[in-house]
């Protein structure tokens, strides 16, 4: 057992360092250190692309697709510096996280070639499409509907919670596809194009007045038949399948993005004197711990990543960080105080620290809410029984 | 990057953690308890059977010359039962001799602790009177001292190996309210000490051993805690249905484990934080003995409310959990003080 990285990783680390700090202190410093998702598309899809000329987009993927092959380790440095060098929130995050491994798992050749190099490059963004009003936590509730027709598949239906449908090029899409059928069964997994009649976005206005979430209506909205992953009906097992992909090395990435929050949060506190308070003290302190332990115990479960052993720490960690995160957005505006509730422009428009503490009260509920993850911790890591379920 | 155990380290968990749950059996424990507050039986097993008690001790003194990981993997087995065994005192007392002690001190003692021959014991002795190497005063609050045979002593200023027989020392055993280690005073009339040859480096060497030692303590009883809390939930049938499957009983399980996993982390990042010489070791040592502490106390908790009446009883092994539980957020410093500490280091004194 090791706490640090090999001498051949600490170089891999350099490297990805010096070169993320020459772009975004030179050609990319109008996007450092950019908080949010939604400014600034356009310059974030350049990066995307500066990224992909150096092989830096993807590099977890094989290197015929444009990624470095590189080893979890590798990706973890990857996500560390990028994160500690101020890289922006990924506009494509989507996309490289989650339909590009899919794809990678489970696609065709001729899918792989149509859509990896522009996930790749950022040219393709993309954006997840389980939600619906009726089916949050409970996708195999699903009811958006796709019906084969020729050689196309045409969906009707909406989703909800759609993060960032409004600059994505494309979407994948859990529908049912077989009429009648209920819960996991007869559903397909869909890529579809978001350029086309029949599919309409409509941003959700959010607590801290930012839109990053959308509304996404599919009114006779098309794809070709061989659009789908998997074969009609399989779409449970894929969307699980993604699922798997949601828990891995960007953690490590997100955490320097914490930890630059919490910096923030030191720096305020000493600025105002709260940092010789004993209670803003304690819960810093807190924070630290937090932080730090979430840090250990995301390497503790890429150290594993091929073993059972770990399921446990993998299970609750959604809950983990998402409570603390929450946690510190209420400890960011008790030391900002007053100072806190003034927004900086004269639109409702806040500063990095307000905007967490805002934004941080979606943490505990996308992805499943904190209620939700309690009980798959305690079904899948426990084994304990399931509550029985009101509609069987 | 490897922080995941080595097969050694992962066959040394396995044989320990089948010994302690073989025998560190809750009848041997509560015989423990009538006496001293130690398994003499478990403890000649441990130091000459498994030769356990020199895992963190050098070769030379015979020791096996591995490090804390191992230590702590070691703690979290016989904390996991709450066994009644005087290991503290191998995490502090004989570490500090270890790393502070000249070399015919450590030849001295180390043997003698290795076999179980000598048990030992350490404590803070802030407030009493120190001339020379003469200390005078009550050393209170001193885990297992009235069954130890030796003293580490620490101040500011120095350390001392005070032996149980040397002219001028007296012990009082207290009823302690975790009977797994009771505590004692040992009251010092001019007692002539014999410093140790490195005192700062015995002090740390003392409170890291402490430290992770309670961590790794308060880890294997947090687990323990909800294995046996998961397992009655299945049995027990309440309105007709297993009461494990209610959300409010799930839930209070699930954060159980979310903050066992991460006082798991905090163990190990910590033990080999200080095997490792790392900037992070003091960040680490006070991270996991506050987070550890806190952990264990709030599952120990919820295992007695958990079980209902049952969990209440002097019969049920619960209340021996959450006594545990409480003596380990006093020791060697309360949550606060650490925390402290972390802030502290993070950025800067308090005023």
């Amino acid at each position: 057992m090791k706490l640090g990285f090999s001498q051949a990783e600490e170089q891999f680390r350099a490297e990805c360092a010096a070169w993320l700090q020459s772009q975004l202190n030179g050609d990319f410093a109008d996007i450092k250190g950019l908080p949010g998702m939604n400014s600034m598309i356009e310059r974030r899809k350049d990066w995307e692309q500066r990224l992909a000329e150096n092989r830096w987009s993807v590099i977890g993927w094989p290197e015929e697709w444009g990624g470095r092959n590189a080893t979890i380790a590798q990706q973890v440095i990857f996500a560390e510096e990028y994160a500690r060098a101020g890289g922006p929130n990924r506009a494509n995050h989507i996309g490289v996280e989650l339909a590009g491994p899919t794809i990678l798992a489970f696609g065709t050749e001729e899918q792989k070639a149509k859509f990896l190099p522009g996930i790749a490059n950022g040219t393709q963004i993309w954006c997840q499409g389980y939600s619906e009003p009726n089916a949050g936590s409970d996708l195999a509730n699903v009811r958006t509907k796709a019906r084969l027709e020729g050689d196309e598949w045409v969906v009707n239906g909406q989703k909800v919670w759609t993060s960032l449908a409004h600059y994505s090029d494309w979407i994948f899409v859990v529908a049912r596809s077989e009429e009648g059928s209920k819960g996991p069964k007869g559903l397909t997994f869909l890529m579809m194009d978001m350029h086309q009649p029949g599919v309409e976005v409509r941003p959700i206005e959010q607590i801290n007045g930012d839109a990053e979430f959308n509304e996404t209506f599919f009114e006779d909205a098309r794809c070709p038949a061989d659009s789908l992953i998997g074969t009609p009906g399989d779409g449970w097992r894929v969307a699980m399948g993604l699922l798997a992909f949601e828990r891995g090395v960007s953690t490590l990435g997100q955490q320097m993005g914490f930890r630059n929050e919490l910096d923030a949060i030191i720096a305020a506190a000493k600025t105002n004197g709260l940092d010789k308070d004993a209670v803003i003290r304690q819960r810093i302190a807190k924070a630290e711990i937090g932080l730090r332990l979430m840090r250990y115990g995301a390497l503790r479960m890429l150290s594993h990543a091929d073993s059972a052993q770990i399921d446990g720490a993998a299970l609750t960690y959604k809950i983990q960080w998402a409570t603390w995160r929450r946690d510190l957005g209420e400890l960011a505006m008790d030391v900002l105080g007053q100072a806190g509730e003034i927004a900086e422009g004269d639109a409702y428009e806040w500063s990095a620290l307000p905007n967490m503490f805002l934004f941080g009260r979606s943490d505990t509920i996308y992805g499943g809410t904190n209620q939700i993850q309690r009980n798959i911790i305690a079904e899948r890591g426990l084994g304990l029984p399931r509550e029985p379920r009101g509609d069987k | 990057m490897e922080f995941a155990f080595t097969d050694e380290q992962v066959m040394i968990a396995e044989t320990v953690q089948a010994f302690f749950k073989d025998n560190a059996t809750s009848e041997r424990t509560r015989a423990a308890m009538k006496a001293d507050g130690i398994d003499r039986e478990l403890w000649a097993s441990f130091c000459t059977e498994l030769g356990l008690a020199g895992v963190g001790l050098p070769e030379d003194f015979g020791g096996a010359g591995l490090g804390m990981v191992e230590f702590a993997i070691i703690a979290e087995a016989a904390g996991a039962q709450v066994a009644a065994l005087p290991l503290l005192g191998l995490a502090t007392a004989a570490q500090a001799i270890a790393a502070g002690g000249s070399e015919e001190q450590k030849a001295e003692w180390l043997p003698k602790l290795v076999s179980g021959e000598a048990i030992a014991a350490a404590q803070s002795i802030y407030g009493l009177s120190v001339s020379g190497n003469t200390l005078t005063g009550d050393v209170q609050f001193v885990p297992h001292g009235a069954s130890a045979d030796v003293f580490v002593l620490i101040n500011a200023d120095g350390a001392w190996i005070v032996r149980k027989d040397a002219p001028g020392v007296s012990v009082t055993t207290h009823t302690t309210m975790d009977q797994t280690r009771p505590l004692a005073t040992v009251s010092l009339a001019g007692v002539a000490a014999e410093p140790l040859a490195d005192a700062g480096a015995a002090r740390d060497a003392l409170h890291n051993g402490a430290w992770i030692c309670l961590s790794a303590e308060a880890l294997g009883g947090a687990q323990e805690a909800l294995n046996r809390t998961v397992a009655y939930s299945l049995e027990r049938v309440q309105f007709g249905r297993q009461i494990g499957s209610y959300q409010a009983y799930k839930h209070r399980l699930a954060d159980m484990l979310v903050d066992i996993e991460q006082a798991r982390s905090a163990v190990y990042w910590a033990a080999c934080a200080v095997d490792e010489g790392s900037d992070e070791a003091r960040l680490a040592v006070h991270s996991a003995k506050s987070f550890c502490a806190d952990t264990y106390f709030m599952c120990a908790g919820n295992m007695i409310q958990l079980h209902g009446g049952i969990g209440f009883t002097w019969e049920h092994d619960a209340h021996l959990f959450f006594k545990r539980a409480r003596s380990i957020l006093s020791m060697y410093g309360n949550g606060d003080w650490h925390r402290e500490q972390v802030a502290a280091l993070i950025m800067g004194e308090a005023a």
